[in-house]
């Protein structure tokens, strides 16, 4: 049992009906004003959509910004991968949307877990986020007459998601790389790219600036501030392989969790239904392809078994299995959403058929996303239209011509909704320290629905983030530049490099990748899409002796003081190694099954999420007590005062 | 079912931008044609770190065509034989048992080798610096929906905004030109409304910068086009060529 803590949570909700509080909020809140704004530092590690957005919003209104990212080019953040769109209440189509109804699916989507006063707020500013792309000319598809076209993402039954082509987070953030290069232009950002955060630093219980390690020279620097922002995107990476890019980390939020920030739900990590399937042992990611391919693309696996296992062998072609052998199973189990279920729902029912023997590839691990009908219907140009470029990619990797046969797809994970606590500020429980984007927990609860993460990030760092960090900083506007040469920054330093020495002188066998691979293992099989309390027990196990082997085994190459890709893994294995523990703690505690936490114990009769609302409608923030000792659980109670908590129903 | 393959491999390796580089030969035994070419390399260094020795270094970060962080020169094509494709798209079935595979890093004089097969692209940073982007701060924008634009526009525009910032086409032309990147962002911008006021500017500062940062002069060789992963259109050139004229008749 955790150990539960007595700290009250406030999480700083306005006053004031639900539609009322952010304009209230912004009527009240405390400004800085401009000639005090250039005397304020801003650190914000992170140039996808959330801190792209952030720094370039925060320099506009003439804040001093530092900005860091990993990678060679603010431009190349993993935002950059999303293909399928943003969602935002325009009611542009004239079918019934409406902000209210965007944070309601929002929050029916996350399963009653999230707050309903951010979903409200995200609800409320997605409309501006849209104007903001069109004004940077960010290139959304069009209909004929000249206005922006929509389509339908999971879980929703409106049009409401907006698009280019299938590259919608490569636009958005080259939006907001853009209005990054104005800034920079204009002197009010310093954009350090290769650079990777590797402490905060805390000064007098506020969080004062960071250490980062050039990574080019190996030099370890430090870089102080008013404020920290953190927009380092998701953990999903703790699983070794899934949809997120190769560098994506979780290592910025935990190094807050180490120095006090709590970190919030770490076990809802999101399993997205439609992924080209594993292929051998030499893998290193998973390809998604988009969610959008359901609106057109039927899922199904075969109805006899004995078609299954001719598949499996591939002795049966999947053309020559007639309509009615064909298991539609999404379409029958949920006849009233179909195969637009949320993401959570289609991945378990592709899973719950691979288990019962149904699998269509060699492995049984795949189902089929067919678009035959669609062709029929719409004919092959309409089709290439609308989906071209994910065709093509998937042909290139599969082998196989999707306009001629079904696709092969297969869950993998792919997002994390856990991540830095944060408040309606997006403050996290550390002073002056702020998290934004995927790397805070904030508005999708236990399942984030489709196309609204490239609305949260850029709704955190348009938006939210530019007024309530403000209400912040209007008290330190007396307070000088701080030095790097304070005893706080030496001492961080040190730890740092102290870290990257233990590391260094292991000088095992085993490569960081070998040993990550065996972390994925454990965690897919333990602590992935069907959890039991005997699994995850069995998974902190498995985690201690993946630990175990990272300090006895690991080996590093080459030298710390100057470019090595192997140490920087190894720092961020480290990280994944105890993220992968705080999930299993928390997959452990939350005994209800919600959203993308499912737990066998907890079922209904129908093989459906059982939530337990009396017991578990809380979000559950786990504080740091040292290495090596079980985190702390702080309860923040979750009320819904204008939303009915229902069961999800998708059926009818 | 796709077959294993076994070839030899030439990979340039070099300690850093001031040093001297070489070719290091490899044996690749038992590939399987279902791996990426970046995977290829993962099993290569994982067997040179199993060795006790460094492995070698590339960028790549999205392995799925869209990052722009993969930049390798393979049997002297940038992003190697496939067209409209970046290297992490590569898949070992477009080679053949017993061939031999040669793999460089970009190689221009504005984009410096780091370390092995990686290289600095910054100067590409420094270009979109210079002009790419509308001067907008954040909020107070008019209704998305306010001012209407054909979707011939929108689709041309989306047809430039395509480009990934890869760098191939300046690794491709002999003149080391950046001409198609710079290109591809100004036509995104001048072909829609809300770029227009500033093209003529844009186009100017953006070449401007690009000459200084000591990028080759375009001579139409067309290689840049037949190479970009993203097959970005010369035609943009031609735009940003009128662009930049119309800055002049300014002057
Ligand atoms: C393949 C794919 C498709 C998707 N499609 C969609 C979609 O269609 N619609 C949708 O809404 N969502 C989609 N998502 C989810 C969405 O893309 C992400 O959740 C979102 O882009 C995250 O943005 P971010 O700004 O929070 O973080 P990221 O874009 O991940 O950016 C993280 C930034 O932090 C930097 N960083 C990380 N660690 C450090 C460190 N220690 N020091 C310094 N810098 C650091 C990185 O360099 C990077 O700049 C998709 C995700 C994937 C994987
Ligand atoms: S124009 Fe093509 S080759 Fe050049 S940077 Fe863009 S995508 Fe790469
Ligand atoms: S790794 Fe991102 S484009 Fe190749």
């Amino acid at each position: 049992m955790a150990k539960i803590s007595s700290i009250k949570v406030d999480s700083k909700i306005p006053e004031g009906p639900l539609a009322e509080k952010w304009t209230n909020y912004k009527a009240h809140q405390k400004l800085v004003n401009p000639a005090n704004k250039r005397k304020l530092d801003i650190i914000v590690v992170g140039t996808g959509l959330a801190g792209a957005s952030a720094a370039a919003s925060l320099g506009a209104m003439g804040f001093n910004v530092l900005n860091f990212c990993i990678q060679d080019s603010p431009r190349r953040a993993h935002s950059i991968a999303a293909q399928g769109g943003i969602n935002a209440a325009k009611n542009y189509q004239n079918d019934g949307d409406s902000v209210y109804r965007l944070f309601y699916d929002t929050i029916k989507g996350g399963d009653y877990r999230a707050r309903e006063a951010n979903v409200y707020r995200l609800a409320e500013v997605s409309g501006a986020i849209i104007d903001q792309c069109v004004a940077q000319c960010v290139p959304f598809a069009r209909e004929y007459g000249g206005l922006l076209a929509n389509r339908s993402f999971g879980g929703a039954q409106v049009s409401r998601t907006f698009y280019a082509r299938g590259q919608t987070g490569q636009q958005l953030l080259l939006g907001a790389y853009s209005a990054l290069n104005y800034q920079v232009s204009q002197g009010t950002v310093k954009v350090f790219t290769r650079y990777e955060m590797l402490d905060l630093v805390i000064i007098d219980g506020r969080a004062r600036g960071i250490i980062a390690r050039n990574l080019v020279t190996g030099k370890v620097e430090r870089f102080a501030a008013h404020a920290v922002v953190i927009g380092t995107g998701g953990y999903g990476n703790t699983y070794f392989l899934s949809t997120n890019a190769m560098g994506s980390n979780g290592s910025a939020a935990l190094q807050c969790y180490r120095k006090g920030a709590w970190f919030a739900n770490p076990c809802y990590a999101q399993i997205h239904p439609t992924c080209i399937p594993v292929h051998g042992d030499k893998q290193s990611k998973l390809t998604l392809m988009s969610e959008s391919l359901r609106n057109d693309g039927r899922i199904w696996v075969p109805k006899k078994l004995e078609d299954a296992k001719a598949l499996q062998a591939g002795k049966k072609h999947p053309n020559d299995i007639p309509d009615e052998d064909r298991d539609f199973y999404l379409e029958r189990r949920y006849p009233a959403f179909g195969n637009l279920v949320p993401r959570d729902v289609a991945s378990r029912a592709a899973k719950e058929r691979c288990d019962a023997g149904f699998g269509v590839n060699n492995t049984g691990l795949a189902v089929f996303l067919d678009f035959k009908y669609a062709i029929q219907r719409l004919g092959e140009d309409v089709v290439r239209q609308r989906y071209g470029n994910l065709f093509d990619m998937y042909e290139e990797i599969a082998d196989t011509n999707p306009y001629k046969e079904p696709m092969m797809i297969f869950p993998a994970i792919h997002y994390t909704m856990g991540g830095i606590w944060v408040d309606y500020e997006l403050q996290t429980s550390v002073p002056g320290l702020f998290a934004i984007g995927e790397a805070n927990f904030s508005d999708h609860g236990a399942n984030r629905l489709g196309a609204s993460a490239l609305m949260q990030g850029l709704a955190d760092g348009y938006f939210v983030l530019p007024y309530t960090i403000q209400n912040y900083l209007s008290d330190q506007i007396q307070v000088p530049r701080f030095s790097t040469d304070a005893p706080e920054f030496v001492a961080a330093e040190k730890a740092v490099t102290d870290k990257i020495a233990k590391l260094m002188a292991i000088k095992g066998k085993r490569s960081v990748d070998s040993i990550h691979k065996e972390l994925g293992h454990v965690m897919w099989d333990y602590v992935g899409m069907a959890r039991t309390k005997e699994s995850l027990e069995t998974a902190l196990k498995k985690l201690a002796e993946v630990e175990t082997l990272f300090w006895s085994d690991l080996f590093i190459p080459g030298a710390a003081d100057t470019l090595n890709v192997e140490l920087e893994k190894a720092l961020r294995l480290l990280d994944f190694i105890e993220i992968g523990k705080l999930m299993a703690y928390d997959a452990l505690n939350r005994e209800e099954s919600c959203g993308g936490h499912f737990r066998e114990e907890h079922q209904t009769e129908e093989g459906e999420a059982k939530r337990d609302d009396e017991n578990f409608s809380y979000v559950a923030c786990w504080k740091y007590t040292g290495d090596g000792q079980e985190p702390e659980l702080i309860k923040e109670d979750l009320n819904y005062q204008y939303i009915k908590v229902q069961q999800r129903n998708y059926k009818n | 079912m796709d077959k294993n393959i076994s070839f030899t491999l030439k990979v340039w390796r070099q300690r850093g931008p001031k040093e001297k580089g070489a070719f290091a030969t490899y044996e690749m035994k038992d590939i399987p044609g279902d791996t990426s070419f970046l995977e290829m390399l993962d099993i290569l260094n994982e067997s040179l770190v199993n060795k006790g020795e460094e492995p070698i270094v590339f960028d790549h970060d999205c392995r799925e065509g869209i990052c722009g962080m993969c930049s390798l020169y393979v049997n002297g094509h940038p992003h190697g034989p496939a067209t409209g494709a970046t290297t992490c798209q590569l898949y070992m079935r477009r080679f053949k048992d017993g061939d031999t595979i040669t793999v460089e890093p970009w190689r221009s004089a504005a984009f410096p080798v780091i370390r092995d097969l990686m290289v600095d692209r910054t100067a590409f940073d420094k270009i979109q610096q210079a002009g790419g982007y509308v001067s907008i701060n954040t909020g107070g924008m008019p209704d998305a929906n306010a001012l209407p634009i054909g979707k011939d526009i929108a689709e041309e525009a989306m047809d430039a905004a395509a480009c990934i910032g890869c760098g191939a086409c300046v690794a491709a032309c002999k003149n080391g030109s950046a001409m198609l990147f710079v290109s591809a962002k100004v036509s995104q911008f001048a072909l829609l409304p809300q770029g227009k006021p500033e093209a003529a500017k844009r186009a100017k500062s953006m070449i401007a910068k690009m000459d200084e940062l000591g990028f080759g002069n375009c001579t139409n060789t067309r290689a840049c086009e037949a190479e970009c992963p993203k097959c970005i259109s010369i035609s943009n050139i031609a735009r940003l060529n009128r662009e930049f004229i119309k800055a002049k008749l300014k002057d």
